[in-house]
């Protein structure tokens, strides 16, 4: 289908309540959607998080947190941080959202398929909270459902929340293909006139390849979820060798625990990235809208997009250096994941360069991005730690873990869906958020998290193991440490209670924000160019817009003001460099 | 400015951190000092990243801060910095994976002089097999597993009638020698990990996974289980105590073979440490405290005799022949708020009455 197909009839959209914020197939309201049941569930992920750092800090202190409760906790923090809120925001949040308006599209070219994407995904949530409510409760073996373990007596939840687990992460599958398909075809086939691949913003790259991750990485999960269901409910062995359990020797036999850990991780690998990656495009925009400067060396970033999406799928197993596999693997996986450090490592040079002789305005947004890089920077030199498989063999399994992938994959990228939100929050709602709160926010989140991960990473020097509901009468462990503990707590409690800051923000400035008009950040891209803020149905009223030049032309030499938007002509910036107004000049995959 | 001025102090305080932080490394006690180099190798590339990243963005933001009178350059790129760049990162990673890759050689090559020590983990408790006198290990499956024979040695086979079994105790290791363990386990996954000696490795059921070290400092170090392996496995603790030779030889020379435990009739003694000698020896304490803490089983601190709630509304008394019941039966009465998982313990009446013995000093 190209750019000449769309119908511009429809963009009226309909007016009944329900059709129009409920069943909605308007792919901005489905991001809406996506958004605020994330965030729902994000709460509940925060919570738990709490209630583990009490543990941790203050051991025995409430009375209702034994062991059983502790190891449902991280197993239901984890998981819903991972997949129910960073990959469902990432994706069907701002995926959706931006997806269509940054292409000049009307909508994504699935709308329906868009829609039960949406409720397939809310179903999956409601799967997973329901375990709250059966016999055992929830799962409590860990996000990564390790078996045997997970699926035996001794692990809390192997009756039924095991199940629903699963159950769920096969219905969360399902929603994130149907949404994933549409938006690689929105990509490839609804785009604008002249929006050729190389002038798309960042983070149309990052999402779309973060899809493509997706759709190539959860298949890995799905099917391992059905085998190890299989596993619980039929008797199967795909996972089992022969075990005697509790003093009782089980009918099982000829499984094998690690293929459960390569297919978990050839999707859980991808999964990190499936993460970062948007949070790299939306940054990367956000950056270079508020230094008031392209992105530097945009063709780099991309092809660093792309090359870390493609490495990402030979690095697993350096989650499985010390879990028994053939030792040999060792070279390989830790010589491919220091590699994919380089592009990493372009990127992050790119976006500091990005800084470099711009005009930077310090708002939330531009604060929050700038936080990102900071904490991106450490997770990712930790990571270098991690994947050298002999400086892995001490660190695996102890708080250095929790504390490198927190700061590469749950603050990092919650700072980009922060940064994010404030940026596109008067796009989506119309009006400005609140300025002071925003900043507030962004400094008790940012020294908050720094305060938490920063030691954390030397209580795993010391030797301190991961997933331990008490630490008590280990001599290595240092008094000391149990005091840093109590620290850590109590940041990690006040860092959590005060987004409260952010949720007021948000709602109180539907009301009372100052209305933003259309383009309040003089931004180049199209989602700002819309006739109407918010855009109305169908985004772009009669006409739908031209591309003329890539997303970054900002303070040009010679223009009048120092951005160019994509949809305006001219000789200018990039419009002078292509030299034909429709961009077919690149040839490549430009809609014809 | 204030993002930079924090930025500025954010590294400052890393650094002071860094230093004056009492949490690092544990005392080394193995060969493995080699790790925790390529660890210091690691950190100083990455920590000299960390500080010029750090303090470029807080110089970009002060410089080049918004002012009205300012505009920003238009720069597409250049190729010639990018260039430099992934050089420079290529050449980091290289001086990081080099000494790395080298470790590691070292790591999965184990010595010719090593001497094979079997350690076994089940939920959630260690054991050990050593070789006998004739210095090899018989086979081993889950398939023989019974109550007497918990390691699951093959009755039938010669090599391993002198194989010495040592369970619920600490494991001994002779000093500078070279040690391969050889990792079983009989349920779940698990990993056997002392912090002191670096070296760890998962131990999976179906297969037998292994690492060596050899110790260099005498003295009792805690063996922990770093592979989540369900609720009680924050408590799966053993030991390892390196001995000199002579007292390696010395403590060798009092285990029991595999031979002689199978029908020995169980040594009498003092019939309440002959109940704390079968507590230590099954693992009952990796659940059950001594102290009045709340485990993954009720702490045994005043039990006999208490009244206790169970999982169906009704109380009972714990009077020996429920006590006795919650060992050889556990599944029969559920004290209400704990999970399960207790396996059934089919010991002898002796045993019994022992272990009941020993909980009424409690
Ligand atoms: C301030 C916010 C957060 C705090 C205080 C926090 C705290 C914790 C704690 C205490 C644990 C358990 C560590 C252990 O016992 O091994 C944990 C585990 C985990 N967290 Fe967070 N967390 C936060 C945010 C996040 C976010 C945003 C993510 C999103 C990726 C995340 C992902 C995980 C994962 C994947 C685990 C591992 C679960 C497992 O071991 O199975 N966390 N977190
Ligand atoms: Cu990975
Ligand atoms: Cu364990």
């Amino acid at each position: 289908m190209a750019y000449a197909d769309q119908d511009t009839g429809h963009h009226a959209g309909p007016d009944k309540f329900i059709w129009k914020y409920v069943w909605s197939q308007d792919h901005k309201v489905i991001a809406v959607q996506y958004g605020c049941t994330a965030i729902a569930v994000g709460i509940l992920a925060l919570v738990l998080s709490w209630l583990m750092r009490m543990q941790i800090g203050f051991p025995g202190s409430l009375e209702f947190i034994d062991p059983s409760a502790y190891y449902q906790y991280v197993t239901m923090h984890g998981m819903i941080m991972v997949i129910y809120l960073l990959t469902a925001f990432f994706l069907g949040g701002f995926g959706n959202y931006l997806i269509p308006l940054m292409c000049g599209a009307r909508d994504m070219v699935f709308p329906f398929l868009n829609m039960l994407s949406y409720w397939f995904y809310l179903l999956s949530v409601l799967i997973l909270l329901a375990s709250y409510f059966v016999p055992g409760g929830p799962t409590g073996a860990g996000w990564t459902l390790y078996p045997p373990q997970s699926i035996l007596q001794g692990t809390p939840g192997t009756d039924w929340g095991i199940i629903l687990m699963l159950a769920s992460l096969a219905v969360f599958i399902i929603a994130f293909t149907m949404g994933g398909l549409n938006y690689i075809t929105t990509v490839l086939q609804a785009r604008c006139r002249g929006l050729t691949l190389m002038r798309m913003p960042l983070t149309i790259w990052s999402i779309i390849t973060a899809t493509v991750l997706g759709l190539l990485a959860f298949p890995a999960l799905f099917v391992s979820a059905i085998m190890l269901m299989f596993d619980r409910v039929l008797g199967t062995s795909f996972f089992m060798p022969y075990i005697v359990h509790m003093g009782q020797a089980l009918e099982t036999g000829g499984g094998s625990p690690v293929l459960f850990q390569h297919l978990f991780w050839f999707f859980g690998h991808p999964e990190v990235y499936i993460v970062a990656l948007p949070a790299f495009g939306l940054v990367s925009d956000i950056l270079s809208t508020h230094a008031r400067k392209n992105i530097f060396g945009y063709r780099m970033m991309v092809w660093a997009i792309l090359a870390i999406g493609g490495i990402s799928f030979i690095v697993w197993a350096h989650h499985m250096y010390v879990s028994g596999m053939n030792l040999y693997l060792g070279y390989f996986f830790a010589t491919t994941t220091l590699i994919i450090a380089i592009p990493t490592a372009i990127k992050v040079y790119n976006w500091t360069l990005t800084l470099w002789h711009g005009n930077i305005h310090l708002n939330t947004p531009m604060l929050f991005s700038i936080g990102f890089i900071s904490t991106f920077l450490i997770g990712g030199l930790t990571g270098l730690f991690l994947g050298n498989v002999a400086v892995d063999i001490p660190l695996s399994d102890t708080y250095f873990v929790v504390a490198h992938f927190h700061m590469v994959m749950a603050i990092a990228p919650i700072m980009v869906v922060f940064a994010a939100i404030y940026h596109w929050y008067p796009k989506i709602t119309g009006r400005m958020y609140n300025e002071t709160l925003g900043v507030i926010h962004f400094w008790v989140t940012f020294v908050g998290t720094y305060l938490i991960y920063f030691p954390m990473h030397y209580l795993g020097f010391e030797g301190m193991p991961r997933r331990y509901y008490a630490y008590e009468g280990y001599e290595f462990i240092s008094e000391s440490a149990h005091s840093l503990n109590e620290f850590i707590s109590v940041v990690a409690i006040l860092v959590g209670v005060l987004q409260i800051l952010f949720i007021i923000n948000m709602l109180m400035s539907l009301k009372t924000g100052k209305l933003a008009g259309a383009n309040p950040w003089n931004a180049t891209t199209l989602e700002w160019q819309t006739p109407q803020t918010p855009p109305a149905h169908g985004n772009w009223g009669d006409e739908l817009p031209v591309v003329y030049r890539w997303a970054y032309d900002y303070s040009v030499p010679g223009a009048d003001e120092d951005f160019i938007p994509q949809n305006q002509p001219g000789e200018l910036g990039d419009g002078r460099e292509v030299g034909d107004d429709t961009g077919h000049s690149s040839g490549e995959g430009a809609p014809a | 400015m204030a993002l930079a001025i924090v930025l500025i102090l954010m590294v400052i305080g890393s650094v002071i951190f860094h230093f004056w932080s009492p949490w690092w490394f544990t005392e080394l006690a193995s060969n493995w000092g080699a790790m925790d180099t390529t660890i210091l190798i690691t950190f100083w590339v990455t920590g000299f990243v960390f500080i010029a990243v750090n303090l470029f963005i807080a110089y970009c933001v002060i410089k080049f801060r918004h002012r009205p009178d300012r505009t920003a350059a238009y720069e597409p790129e250049n190729s010639k910095l990018e260039a430099w760049l992934t050089g420079l990162t290529g050449l980091g990673v290289i001086a990081m994976l080099t000494p790395g890759l080298i470790v590691y050689t070292d790591f999965i090559n184990v010595p010719d002089d090593a001497v094979i020590i079997e350690a076994v983990g089940q939920q959630w408790q260690w054991s050990y097999r050593y070789p006998g006198l004739d210095g090899a290990l018989g086979k081993a499956d889950n398939r023989n597993v019974t109550f007497d024979n918990p390691l699951g040695i093959d009755p039938d086979d010669p090599w391993g009638q002198d194989d010495i079994v040592v369970t619920g105790a600490a494991a001994h290791i002779e000093l500078d020698q070279p040690i391969k363990f050889n990792l079983r386990s009989k349920d779940v996954l698990h990993d056997f990990y002392v912090s002191q000696f670096r070296a760890k490795m998962d131990v999976v059921p179906g297969l037998v996974s292994y690492f060596w070290m050899t110790p260099t400092r005498l003295g009792s170090f805690e063996v922990m289980c770093a592979e989540l392996c369900g609720v009680g496995h924050y408590n799966m603790r053993s030991e390892v105590v390196v001995d000199s030779r002579e007292d390696y030889q010395a403590w060798l020379s009092q285990q029991t073979t595999f031979a002689e435990s199978q029908g020995k009739p169980a040594p009498v003694g003092n019939l309440i440490e002959r109940g704390a000698q079968l507590a230590q020896q099954h693992g009952c304490i990796a659940c059950h405290s001594l102290d009045g803490n709340r485990g993954v089983g009720p702490s045994w601190k005043g039990m006999y005799g208490r009244t206790e709630q169970l999982a169906d509304g009704s109380t009972v008394t714990a009077d020996d022949a429920y006590l006795r019941e919650s060992i050889t039966d556990p599944g029969a009465k559920l004290v209400e708020g704990y999970p399960p998982v207790m396996a059934a313990y089919p010991m002898g009446s002796d045993d019994l009455d022992a272990l009941v013995a020993y909980f009424k000093t409690l």
